[in-house]
């Protein structure tokens, strides 16, 4: 009846309601501040300090699982790499058909300059510093992991100090270079390709000469850019480009002179840059790379 | 929630990352990659709760962050918030709606692409928006492809909590 004092018998706790939210925001905000904890002290000291020693051994621990679900993985893969391939099969086909006539001839002009390599070597010999391969030895690694997202161009390998692999070790694929080490742990390492906006190395046209720097270009994902070449200097369509290998009194490149990067696609200059604009197809296929070989100096296996 | 449903989706939330980044990170069509990782979390959260969906999330993002050897912390933080998102629209908006699991799937692969790069930046790490704009509409696509498979499978697997399975009661207090 409206107007009439009901009296509500009292609750004996409060509505379930209140507490579920409660509880619900505090886990959410417990998880939140434990996140952005990890990523202060992560960000601030990747590579030393207690997280680090627990994220290396974590990493340990989850490494056969990688492993596991990778060669689980690898027959799948096998079958989704055939079935793309045949898609591509046609054009695969007449791409390779002219580079084989192009290497033919060029194999012809190899031959001749070989000998006269071998004598122009024995020369450069006292004056080169760095001798690739003979300073190095290849360390085969299976790729274990790859990042979820689009952001990070690296992937993880199953090698790491205990096998000799050192920070900054040169990464090579049979098809040519491929990145470079930037985070070690005992049994695995970080690997951060050449397509990464963070890498670059320097590179020369094995054909003239010219030299410059390969990295990231803006095009897509795996193209690459031969940028600081002069305009004065001959870069050609086809030409191929290789490690420079620098070395100077007291500094030297990180990564063996003649390792190839890649063929080049397109060459451009406008009257306002001071530079030429050379793309570059890598040789290596950077989103598909199941094995890779780490580059360890010889006198660092010591 | 019993213990025996808590362990099936530990058990499930770390199978599906280990392949995540074993193996499903290495595919991508037409420049979209497969995130079954992100479509499994956000049918646990809608199955199971936002309190269920913020710590998969977390966990989940923690052995990506640590097979990856990334920035600890990182994706667990996105996914954190993913699951708990979905977990809340499951318990409110998308409550017993059929299109609930497409249309958060959807809006996480978003969000956590933009999320992703955003959170890059904050880190002055340098990364080109090109990255997410270019791969998204394909993951969102296959994305939207797995949900119902993966949804399906989730369920069987590690059922439902009331709120989903029917609307909520309305008390009058007079």
């Amino acid at each position: 009846m409206l107007g009439v004092n009901v009296r509500r018998p009292a609750t004996g706790k409060p509505p379930s309601r209140t507490n579920s939210a409660l509880r619900r925001r505090v886990v959410v905000g417990v998880l939140v501040v434990l996140a952005l904890a990890l990523i202060t002290f992560s960000f601030r000291k990747p590579d030393t300090g207690p997280l680090a020693s627990v994220d290396s051994a974590a990493a340990g621990a989850l490494r056969p699982f990688t492993i596991a679900g990778e060669r689980v993985a690898q027959p799948f893969r096998d079958v989704y790499g055939w079935a793309d391939s045949l898609l591509t099969a046609r054009s695969d086909a007449k791409r390779l058909r002219e580079e084989n006539d192009a290497l033919r001839q060029q194999a012809i002009q190899n031959q001749f300059a070989a000998n006269e390599n071998d004598k122009l070597k024995a020369l450069l010999a006292f004056r080169d510093g760095p001798r690739f391969p003979a300073d190095y030895t290849g360390l085969a690694a299976a790729v274990i992991a790859r990042p979820t997202g689009s952001f990070a161009q690296d992937v993880v390998v199953a090698a790491g100090s205990n096998d000799g692999v050192a920070l900054d070790a040169p990464v090579v694929t049979a098809n040519g270079f491929l990145g470079r080490v930037t985070r070690v742990y005992a049994r695995s390492a970080r690997v951060t390709l050449l397509t990464d906006e963070q890498l670059a190395v320097s590179a020369l046209d094995v054909k003239s000469g010219a030299s410059g720097i390969v990295k990231h270009g803006r095009a897509s994902a795996s193209t690459l850019i031969f940028d600081r070449v002069p305009k004065r200097l001959k870069v050609a369509v086809g030409d191929t480009i290789v490690t420079a290998g620098w070395r100077s009194s007291k500094l030297a490149s990180l990564y063996p002179r003649g390792i190839p990067i890649g063929r080049v696609t397109s060459v451009g200059q406008a009257d306002t840059d001071l530079w030429k604009q050379v793309q570059v197809e890598p040789f290596a296929d950077f989103d598909r790379v199941d094995a890779v070989l780490v580059l360890v100096r010889k006198d660092e296996q010591r | 929630m019993s213990a025996a449903v808590g362990i099936r989706i530990a058990l499930i939330v770390f199978v599906v990352t280990i392949l995540q980044v074993s193996a499903f990170s290495s595919v991508t069509v037409a420049g979209g990659g497969l995130d079954v990782l992100l479509v499994t979390l956000v049918s646990i959260a809608l199955l199971r709760g936002a309190v269920t969906g913020a710590v998969a999330g977390f966990a989940a993002g923690l052995i990506v962050d640590v097979t990856t050897l990334g920035t600890l912390g990182l994706t667990s933080l996105l996914l954190t918030l993913a699951g708990y998102w979905a977990g809340r629209y499951g318990e409110t908006t998308g409550r017993s709606r059929a299109h609930a699991p497409l249309a958060a799937t959807v809006a996480a692969t978003i969000l956590v692409a933009f999320g992703g790069y955003g959170l890059q930046l904050m880190l002055g790490e340098p990364v080109a928006a090109r990255v997410v704009l270019v791969g998204l509409p394909a993951t969102v696509l296959w994305n939207a492809l797995l949900v119902y498979p993966v949804f399906g499978l989730v369920r069987r697997l590690v059922g439902t909590t009331e709120h989903a399975q029917r609307a909520r009661e309305v008390e009058l207090l007079v």
